[in-house]
């Protein structure tokens, strides 16, 4: 999504309503719906074909979710003073940071600000990068990530990403969906298989609009469409942690208000983690904020303080856009 | 004068009218005139004007020049004594010209001493007439260009457009270099054809190709069926060949493209484009001499009598080798054009290398390893120094890898080495031979081409 359009509420008639006029209303249901949501999460029904109304985090407070972790609840991932080096460059330095459950956690900051790279460090996706080095410790779920004894394999499956790009396989959809699973072996059988596929897509809000073609080619899709058919895909291995690098950015505003709509539909059922260079963006899809610059985490806390009241002049520099 | 001496007369007018041109530029911008190309664009354009006509003249008046030459020795009273007889008077003149053009002292014929005096004179003559008129053009055309010089002139467009004509000259030069190879192929073909009947060439099954001196000769008939060399061309070629060179070849792209390390990288890829630089002949012998006894007590050692030591296997063992540097660098510019965004979703889903490898990479890389492949197969069934050393000459529809088996371009060597007369079939056949395997690789290139191509458009 683009500075321009944020600045220019949307006049064309977009079948989902503009965040900004949706804030107020959606505010009051939103903060009382997330713990009684979090608790139903399991047995959650598919949710109504259709777009549903974008819902926003608000400026308002939250009472259980505190800056500091409530007691007893232990994060799905956390991280340790993370550093990453590329050669000689150290392209973050002592991140410390935990990602939630039922939360959509935003990291936001400036191009080259580390933060893409910190979330490629949560399913070692930089190993694939030569000359990328990673210091420091992170946990999912209490594990080490880079001990020796972790199946990186594994552990992609369980930490499933999105890209900046959408990259569907050449294949047709149903391919690209059942890829994961079949190389995990999760379907036993055809039919077990395509009951994989049609929750996905419909838990990406594709499967209205591809279910009659299935076959077709996954690059034949919209650009929005494609970047669904990849939250489907990560989606079909049935992983615990989403990462998504920006998924919006090569996106137009409606085809992002789609994915948005998405990350709300998603948010509880696995632990999100999103970076966006949309600020905006991340106070409509996030629960926590966590404000990257030059490689340093800067201010990491709750969205509605981060934006309304942040600690840090750097942070209240970035978001009113004075630099970035 | 020679056209030696009028080529050399022709570039110095040219670079005077240059120096003209550029200094008369020079004075114009001095004078306060805004130039609107530069003096060095203005001395181009003189200098092309003032030298490629008449270069291009005297390019076109040598081989006029010789007719005219010969013609007029001919009419004078010298030439008109000498004999009729075709080959007695082109020796002696080509003697006479030798003497007149001082390259050597006497001819064996004493008519061309004689000779010589009017040929010098009637050489010179000419070439005083031809190189005349490249000195006349060369100095029109300077002229002429020297006074287009001028302020407003747009020389930089005169330039663009001679430098555009010499670049179509240069291609149009390949282009018909190969139109006219294929009709030289086409016209003994056709005459091959007048003798045999096409049909017979194409399905016959039976190759024997030899003619008779006399009628009675015994085994007097020959038989021209190609349908043996194409099949052991392609037993050879495309698919013992293939056999060795798709596995390896594809298997060594993946290893450099995905599994080695940069610097690995670095020193096996030109180690293996060395493989590609071999001579052929080399390979040759490495077929003949190290390969084929051992493919042949291999043979023998798996009890196959008939295992000959001039096998198919051997020679398409050694062709294979030869054409993984091909395979694998088709396959590694494929590979790699497949962009890292997918290899990237595939390992963020839990994929491993080999996974990601197999079941994204190449099935996207794919057209571009068939396109290779099939550019591999045509460089392989048109090879020839390999199959002449290490495959045989005889003639066998077989599908047994230890015997021996014959290929087009062997036959083809066979047919046309020594002293051949070119009006047998048997001669003929060779260039019969030689246009239908030129049309098959032809048709290989276009698919290959063709797939590779398409393949292109999908990821720019």
């Amino acid at each position: 999504m683009t500075m321009t359009q944020e600045k220019q509420p949307i006049t064309t008639n977009s079948a989902v309503p503009f965040p900004s006029t949706a804030i107020a209303a959606d505010a009051a249901r939103d903060d009382a719906g997330i713990a009684k949501e979090d608790a139903a999460w399991t047995d959650r029904p598919e949710p109504a074909a259709g777009p549903a109304p974008i819902t926003v985090e608000t400026p308002s407070p939250e009472p259980q979710d505190t800056a500091e972790p409530a007691a007893g609840r232990t994060p799905k991932m956390r991280a340790d003073r993370v550093s990453v080096f590329y050669g000689d460059k150290q392209a973050l330095k002592d991140v410390s940071i935990e990602v939630h459950d039922d939360r959509v956690t935003a990291f936001i900051g400036p191009s080259g600000c580390g933060k893409s790279t910190f979330l490629r460090c949560l399913n070692r996706m930089n190993d694939t990068i030569a000359g990328a080095r990673v210091a420091g410790q992170i946990e999912l779920d209490g594990h080490d990530i880079n001990a020796p004894d972790m199946d990186v394999v594994q552990l992609r499956a369980r930490v499933g990403m999105v890209f900046q790009k959408p990259n569907p396989f050449p294949k047709s959809i149903y391919e690209n969906v059942a890829y994961g699973p079949r190389i995990h072996g999760l379907a036993q059988g055809k039919s077990e298989l395509d009951g994989i596929v049609e929750k996905s897509l419909r838990r990406a809000g594709l499967w209205d609009e591809v279910k009659d073609r299935l076959q077709e080619s996954g690059t034949a899709l919209s650009g929005g469409q494609q970047q669904r058919l990849c939250i489907a895909r990560a989606i079909a291995v049935d992983p615990e942690v989403i990462l998504m690098d920006e998924p919006c950015s090569a996106l137009d505003p409606i085809a992002t208000a789609k994915i948005e709509e998405l990350i709300h539909e998603l948010r509880g059922r696995y632990a999100i983690a999103i970076v966006t260079h949309n600020m905006q963006q991340a106070a409509r899809v996030s629960q926590r904020t966590a404000f990257f610059h030059l490689g340093e985490l800067i201010e990491y806390n709750r969205t509605s303080d981060i934006f309304t009241n942040p600690r840090e002049q750097r942070t209240q520099d970035y978001i009113t856009g004075r630099y970035g | 004068m020679t056209l030696t001496i009028a080529l050399a007369a022709v570039l110095a007018i040219a670079v005077a009218f240059a120096y003209l041109g550029r200094s008369r530029a020079r004075g114009m911008r001095s004078g306060g005139s805004r130039l609107n190309s530069l003096p060095a664009y203005h001395a181009g354009y003189v200098f092309l004007w003032a030298a490629l006509p008449a270069l291009l003249a005297l390019a076109a008046w040598s081989p006029i020049q010789n007719r005219l030459v010969e013609q007029a020795v001919l009419a004078s009273p010298a030439g008109q004594q000498l004999p009729e007889f075709d080959m007695v008077r082109d020796t002696i003149l080509s003697e006479a010209y030798e003497i007149a053009a001082g390259q050597r002292e006497a001819g064996f014929n004493p008519e061309s001493t004689a000779l010589a005096p009017v040929y010098r004179a009637t050489l010179a003559h000419y070439a005083w007439i031809g190189g005349g008129l490249a000195i006349l053009l060369a100095l029109a055309g300077g002229a002429w260009a020297l006074t287009r010089v001028h302020p407003g002139f747009r020389a930089r467009s005169g330039v663009e457009r001679w430098v555009m004509g010499a670049l179509v000259g240069a291609s149009l030069i390949a282009i018909l270099t190969t139109l006219g190879i294929v009709l030289s192929l086409l016209f003994e073909s056709l005459r091959f054809f007048s003798m045999v009947s096409p049909s017979e060439f194409l399905f016959g099954t039976q190759w024997s190709p030899q003619t008779a001196l006399r009628a009675d000769q015994a085994g007097s008939s020959g038989a021209f069926g190609s349908i043996p060399l194409f099949w052991g061309t392609i037993f050879i070629g495309a698919i013992i060949a293939m056999i060795v060179a798709i596995p390896l070849g594809l298997m060594s792209a993946i290893f450099l493209t995905q599994y080695a390390p940069a610097k690995l990288r670095s020193v096996l890829k030109p180690a293996l484009e060395i493989l590609a630089g071999v001579p052929t002949v080399v390979y040759g012998y490495f077929a003949a001499l190290t390969v084929a006894p051992l493919v042949r007590d291999l043979g023998i050692a798996l009890g196959i009598g008939s295992a000959s030591s001039e096998s198919a296997l051997a020679a398409g063992l050694v062709m294979g080798i030869m054409i993984i540097p091909l395979v694998s660098s088709m396959a590694d510019d494929s590979i790699a054009a497949v962009p890292q965004s997918m290899r990237d979703g595939s390992l963020a889903l839990g994929a491993t290398r080999s996974e990601t490898i197999k079941k994204v990479v190449l099935p996207a890389a794919l057209p571009g390893v068939v396109g290779g492949v099939l550019l591999a197969v045509s460089r392989a069934i048109g090879e020839t120094m390999i199959v002449v050393m290490a495959a045989g000459l005889a003639a066998n529809l077989t599908i047994n890898p230890f015997d021996s088996v014959t290929t087009v371009t062997t036959q083809i060597v066979q047919l046309l080495t020594g002293d051949q007369e070119f009006d047998s079939p048997k001669t003929l056949a060779a260039f019969a031979l030689g246009l239908v395997l030129f049309l098959i690789t032809l048709v290989l290139n276009l698919i290959a081409l063709r797939v590779v191509r398409r393949y292109r458009e999908a990821y720019e």
